[in-house]
């Protein structure tokens, strides 16, 4: 279970908790998105033809996380764009620059497991712990 | 926290703290230690610390763990000093029901249910990101979003009758397009017509049990009739508005550095420039989800005529009502014995508007209105009536369905190496659904007792019961 080290679902009643871990504050970032990508579609067939660079600010730690899994999830809602990696340049508590791999969505050959309405603020937390970096937050199902 | 029984299906919980406001709770003796015991407690009291908020911080006893505001939750602000907040609406703005008459019996039916079922599946176009036939340019979404169902009357997808007897006549005029982001107008250009995943659905069932012979007569009810519901909402552009929103309210909560118990509780002054822009880009996605709503309707019948080989006259569907449980609106009420503009929201709660109420239409001025509380696809679902005595305590508010018990992921745990639609199919309930693991986490034990809830709005007299439906065809996404 390489997802295990990666992320996990927390439980709440209606929608998805998640815990993304990672050793460093990038690989937290990344987890997270993987988690939300991992929950929208089976992310070993996608190919990840594309590639594109992403930038995103926020008001701080948390705030940054939001954004950025906004941003991951719009890729997908907004303009159906399937995320197979994402690599985190350079993070701070303000602002995260990124590359990310994808392919378009293809009814054909996709398989959408989860519709996703949005992140959540509520008990979103980025913080370190012994192991490194976790996140919390709660996805709208 | 502390809960202290007032009646047989009151409890609440003290003002304390920076709380403005008691929490009151709906529920009964069996239902309310497992509510206790969850965060949405937690959550009713933090409602109440929001400013202008009046008389009580409430929840149906559907209530279960929201983000923010719980599921089931109801809160009312003054109008001129009271805040208003995306996320008391939620993601899926104007998310609701609507229910269908029709002249069929269910033994005219019985032999044809799976062709319907079959039939009913491809006409509705469902699952995540559902697209539809109807493609709109942002300008014509525009004016959706200004019209509602009038909009979907106007290009034959209803009538006059649909509009009248939707809330708010399926339009929101404080509605402006200006308000909403490319974003959400690029995403409703898609989804017009969709139902959308999840607990979202399309459902044809029958009436099982009449308990108000008077009123049903008057909804136009009979035992054994068939009735089409469904339950959608404003899809991806009603999530994208809440989203924008929040984003930028809780830039401005920072900024103001103004005191929130949770991030996504973040609002505006009502009379603020960014309130007046929210309620009127929330006004945007009500109207869209009507219109949703009225033109799958609408299409389902046409699908139902074709597949019996019957004219509109033999079918002889007709809107009963419909409600929406995702919304803020403004309502008059009595506050402290005067009467006062408030700004109502339901977070998974549902109207209940007396008899005589100026804002029903005419035929249900007598009997209040008809208020549709969707079950869990393998039980049933209730019709009830408004009462005053929801006017006097819960601000014309009631419940809006079952309330999850189980997370997503317990249901599907739960429902490992069992085959739900077969269970169902026993039952006498022919499923068709598109995403894989949706049957699992909408199984019938993932929520509570449809009965145990309604039966609490019945017995605190919060709406009352007319009829209970019982599933047939269950279309979900």
């Amino acid at each position: 279970m390489v997802n295990a080290l990666k992320y996990r679902l927390t439980d709440h009643t209606a929608d998805f908790g998640i815990q993304a871990f990672g050793k460093t504050m990038e690989q937290v970032f990344e987890n997270a998105a993987f988690a939300i990508s991992d929950l929208i579609t089976d992310i070993h067939i996608l190919q990840g033809v594309h590639s594109q660079p992403i930038f995103v600010t926020g008001d701080d730690r948390d705030d940054l996380m939001m954004n950025w899994l906004r941003e991951i999830l719009y890729l997908w809602n907004g303009m159906g764009l399937l995320v197979k990696q994402t690599s985190v340049k350079e993070v701070t508590e303000s602002h995260l620059k990124a590359d990310i791999t994808y392919d378009f969505y293809d009814t054909d050959r996709h398989e959408i497991k989860n519709e996703i309405k949005a992140i959540t603020y509520h008990q979103l937390e980025v913080n370190r712990n012994q192991d490194g970096w976790f996140a919390n937050f709660i996805l709208d199902v | 926290m502390d809960l202290i029984q007032k009646n047989d299906y009151l409890w609440e919980i003290p003002k304390t703290g920076h709380m403005n406001v008691p929490g009151r709770i709906y529920s009964s003796s069996s239902m309310i230690d497992s509510v206790s015991k969850e965060e949405a407690c937690k959550q009713v009291a933090n409602v109440a610390e929001l400013p202008g908020i009046v008389s009580a911080s409430l929840a149906m006893p559907d209530i279960h763990w929201g983000y923010g505001f719980p599921i089931g939750g109801v809160a009312a602000f003054d109008w001129k000093e009271g805040v208003i907040s995306p996320g008391g609406v939620g993601y899926d703005i104007n998310c609701g029901v609507r229910l269908a008459t029709s002249s069929l019996h269910v033994d005219d039916v019985q032999s044809r249910l799976e062709d319907l079922a079959d039939d009913l599946y491809h006409g509705t176009p469902s699952g995540v990101g559902s697209t539809g036939s109807i493609k709109l340019s942002k300008k014509e979404v525009k004016k959706v979003l200004e019209q509602g169902s009038q909009w979907a009357a106007s290009n034959g997808f209803g009538e006059e009758l649909d509009i009248r007897r939707t809330e708010d006549h399926g339009c929101m005029d404080s509605a402006d397009p200006e308000a909403v982001s490319e974003r959400a107008l690029e995403r409703g250009t898609q989804q017009l017509g969709t139902l959308g995943s999840g607990n979202h659905f399309l459902e044809l069932g029958m009436v099982e049990e009449i308990f108000d012979p008077d009123t049903a007569a008057k909804f136009g009810l009979f035992p054994g009739q068939i009735t089409m519901m469904i339950h959608s909402g404003s899809r991806g552009l009603g999530y994208q508005i809440c989203d924008d929103f929040l984003a930028d309210l809780t830039r401005h909560a920072r900024k103001s550095a103004y005191y929130l118990p949770d991030r996504q509780l973040a609002y505006a002054m009502i009379q603020s420039v960014q309130g007046r822009r929210y309620l009127s880009a929330m006004a945007c996605a009500a109207n869209y989800a009507w219109a949703n709503r009225q033109i799958m309707m609408h299409r389902a019948e046409a699908v139902i005529m074709r597949t019996l080989g019957i004219s509109p006259n033999t079918l002889s569907m007709q809107l009963l009502y419909d409600v929406c449980h995702n919304i803020a609106k403004k309502e008059e009420h009595m506050v402290e014995n005067r009467k006062t503009w408030l700004c109502v929201h339901r977070k998974g709660a549902t109207r209940s508007f007396p008899p005589g109420h100026p804002s029903l239409p005419e035929e249900y001025r007598t009997t209040g209105q008809p208020i549709l509380i969707p079950g869990d696809m393998g039980t049933a679902s209730y019709i009830l009536a408004g009462t005053e005595k929801a006017m006097a305590e819960t601000f014309g508010s009631t419940c809006h369905g079952a309330g999850r018990v189980l997370s997503r992921n317990a249901a599907k745990k739960a429902s490992r190496g069992r085959a739900i639609q077969n269970e169902l199919a026993e039952k006498g309930i022919i499923v068709r659904w598109t995403g894989r693991s949706t049957l699992a986490e909408e199984m019938p034990e993932a929520y509570k007792d449809i009965t145990d809830v309604v039966d609490v709005v019945h017995g605190a007299g919060i709406s009352r019961k007319v009829a209970k439906l019982r599933p047939l065809v269950v279309i979900k996404g």
